[in-house]
């Protein structure tokens, strides 16, 4: 990504005809990438299990939580509107986004128009999804990422890998090396001693900020607050020390009531960390009140559609927005450990990317993330709202044949292998056939080793057994 | 009174594993069941409808619903089709007043083979013994969690006598089978499935048990392209051998 482009080329983090083959290719040939994924990653889904396994009856509280969410997207105009109503009456200013340049604009409009110029950001996926920072820094405004992990993504020019932890493909040494390379300093990978110097360089933005601009977990519509999880503290002080405070959020976080927090809240922290609650929880709605000691002096909230509208239209797909960012479902992905996040290319991803990236970016550009899962349904089980993943990605295969977006060859192949299975004479015919070649091929020792056509990406990595001398079809007719 | 079960073979085991299918067999009759075996049968669908062809699926399903209404039971040795008849049907027939009901009916009385044995027949196993001593590991396949199978497999393999147990590291992690996946996308499939075999051989074990075609297919594939040992076995081969059943001829 050139940072030199003007601000009416921005380049989107996305690009539509990125090569997911090649660079997931690459990235599974990786082994560094592969071992700091896997070490990371079964961290996560390990504590994730652990944590769940406390609670009385996990499942029972997932579904609820999917319940919650569903009814909130099946009724979102209703809670929109109380949402608003409940932020403007503490004195938030609140924008509808139709999309990232629209999002990006209403944010640097509220910037011009109260002079703040020094930014403290915390982390947010909605941000990396209209390329926010970059924006801003064009726009002449010096901005920080204040999550720890993010500033390493910041000071790299990389890109985040994961939805909870951005830096999750960087092993230690690294890191040690981008803050070498970055601080002028001398290696040290001692991850307490890059901490503090991060803190201290952070402390200094925290000190000068005028501008805090933050995402948000889940967007509550009776009380008119965001409420946010983090661990850093970085957050907290985006919330209370600047003068301006920006919340970018997209709609579909919303859910109706306090008591519905309780329940994700419950659910997002172990299921993203593996931790019972977050060190530091961040509900807020509104500028500081006559009274208070710290808040902003003013409080803007930016809801964004970005083609939300588009899937909630959608009865089928309307479940995928349910989403809460937690990230389990990459953690225990059997894809996602061996590929990482980039490969996908794109802002989310994982199961839940390869999901909703095609949905909101089109399935024309993204056609091989759907198809490139085996359905083996670990999303399925680890996500705390219940969206059935490999459902979806199903569906969207389906979407791929019916508007042609598959060759015309590999559609008429799987076509005659399927009218080939509705006779069974046709079937022996066909198993029959096959079992020759394969034997042949096999030289009578058991064992393909090289297989033509569709076959040779089974024997490009292992071999294939030869079928059995008589199938079990055969076996049968002889028996007494 | 015996139960009358049909057989659902599945396509894979019908061509590279017909023991699996022969065993399976001789167990469900050693417990008293009618076991019969609609020939007709061929393929439940499950390749179409995860490709997207989602019309031609329904077509095998239709197949499928006729081939085997008939029975109080089905059994099948594999996780993926068991899944694909019990969980997808109901997609493939919703909103056809036709054959809801059947196609209902029929996934109500699918069970994998193991399932079987513990839900339906609850057998218990600790008086059989392997004829000799094994250290045995196991995968778990992902199917079975679509169904609701957890550990099952492992209780009853634990049962018999001479099982050396070794607990697989990241057993429940997929191996990257996936059906067509394995061939369209081999560099992904590829380093999966690298794993699995890496994890196999750091138990030790010199027998893997793997309840679903496609995957022995593939980890046993690769546990062959890497010189290994270990022997990929269906459960029901193990509990045939520990009963003194031949599963090479009727």
């Amino acid at each position: 990504m050139s940072t030199s482009s003007a601000p009416t080329s921005l380049p989107l983090p996305v690009i539509g005809s990125f090569d997911f083959d090649s660079a997931s290719t690459a990235a599974s040939h990786d082994e560094k990438l592969k071992r700091t994924l896997n070490t990371a990653v079964l961290r996560q889904d390990g504590g994730r299990k652990i944590r769940l396994a406390e609670l009385p009856n996990s499942d029972a509280l997932r579904t609820l939580a999917g319940q919650i969410k569903q009814h909130t997207l099946d009724n979102l105009d209703y809670y929109l509107d109380k949402l608003v109503a409940n932020v403007e009456k503490k004195g938030g200013h609140v924008y509808f986004a139709s999309d990232a340049a629209h999002a990006r604009q209403i944010i640097l409009d509220i910037a011009s128009q109260t002079r703040v110029s020094r930014v403290i950001k915390s982390k947010s996926m909605v941000s990396e999804e209209i390329n926010l920072a970059h924006a801003l820094e064009l726009a002449g405004m010096d901005v920080v990422e204040t999550d720890l992990g993010e500033f390493i993504v910041q000071i790299s020019h990389d890109r985040p890998s994961h939805i909870v932890g951005p830096i999750v493909h960087l092993n230690k040494a690294q890191v040690a090396k981008i803050f070498s390379d970055y601080f002028g300093t001398p290696i040290n990978d001692d991850p307490k001693a890059l901490t503090m110097q991060a803190r201290d360089y952070l402390r200094d933005k925290f000190r000068k900020a005028d501008f805090g601009m933050t995402g948000g977990n889940f967007l509550v519509a009776e009380a008119g607050v965001v409420a946010s999880v983090e661990n850093e503290g970085n957050q907290r002080q985006s919330v209370t020390t600047p003068r301006v405070l920006v919340s970018l959020v997209g709609i579909e976080k919303l859910i109706p009531r306090m008591a519905d927090l309780a329940v994700m809240i419950k659910l997002l922290s172990r299921s993203a960390t593996g931790q019972p609650i977050t060190i530091y929880n961040n509900i807020y709605g509104g500028p500081r009140s006559p009274g208070e000691t710290d808040g902003p002096e003013e409080f803007h909230l930016v809801l964004i559609d970005n083609g939300r509208t588009e899937i909630l239209q959608s009865e089928e797909y309307r479940e995928t927005l349910r989403c809460i960012r937690c990230g389990a479902c990459l953690n225990a992905c059997p894809i996602y450990r061996k590929i990482g996040g980039h490969a996908y290319g794109s802002v989310y991803s994982g199961p839940i990317g390869a999901l909703i990236t095609p949905l909101f970016q089109g399935l024309a550009n993204y056609k091989d993330l759907p198809q490139a899962s085996s359905l083996c349904g670990a999303c399925y089980e680890a996500c705390p709202v219940k969206i059935n993943i490999p459902k979806h990605l199903v569906n969207l295969r389906r979407d791929i044949v019916n508007t042609h977006l598959n060759g015309v060859f590999e559609r008429m192949i799987y076509r005659l292998w399927a009218w080939s299975m509705t006779s069974p004479m046709m079937y022996a015919i066909v198993v029959r056939m096959q079992k020759m070649e394969l034997r042949r091929r096999a030289m009578y020792t058991g064992w393909v080793r090289k297989l033509p056509f569709f076959g040779s990406g089974w024997t490009q990595v292992r071999d294939m057994p030869a079928p059995a001398r008589r199938t079990f079809h055969q076996q049968w007719r002889g028996k007494k | 009174m015996s139960r009358r079960v049909a057989l659902f073979i599945t396509c894979l085991t019908d061509q590279f594993y017909p023991q699996v299918g022969v065993a399976v067999t001789k167990i469900l009759e050693h417990f008293d069941c009618v076991v019969e075996f609609p020939q007709a049968q061929t393929c439940c669908g499950q390749p179409f409808f995860n490709n997207g062809f989602h019309p031609e699926a329904k077509e095998l399903a239709k197949k499928f619903v006729t081939d085997f209404e008939a029975y109080d039971y089905i059994v099948s040795p594999s996780g993926s089709c068991t899944a694909m008849v019990r969980e997808q049907y109901h997609q493939l027939f919703a909103h056809d007043h036709a054959w809801e009901h059947a196609a209902e009916t029929v996934s109500a009385k699918t069970y994998e083979f193991v399932e079987f044995l513990d839900k339906v027949l609850k057998v218990d196993l600790s008086k059989l013994t392997l004829p000799d001593s094994r250290s045995i590991t196991y995968h778990y396949t992902c199917h079975l969690r679509g169904i609701g199978v957890k550990d099952e497999g492992v209780r009853l393999l634990r049962q018999m006598g001479n099982v050396d147990f070794k607990p697989l590291e990241k057993t429940d992690q997929c191996c990257g089978f996936g059906g067509t996946f394995a061939m369209k996308y081999p560099a992904i499939s590829g380093a999966i499935v690298e794993d699995k075999v890496k994890c196999i051989a750091d138990t030790q074990a010199n027998t893997l048990v793997c309840n679903d075609a496609g995957c022995t297919m593939n980890i046993a594939g690769m546990c062959h392209r890497e010189g290994m040992k270990t022997q990929v076995k269906h459960i029901a081969e193990l509990i045939a051998e520990a009963m003194g059943l031949d599963t090479t001829q009727w």
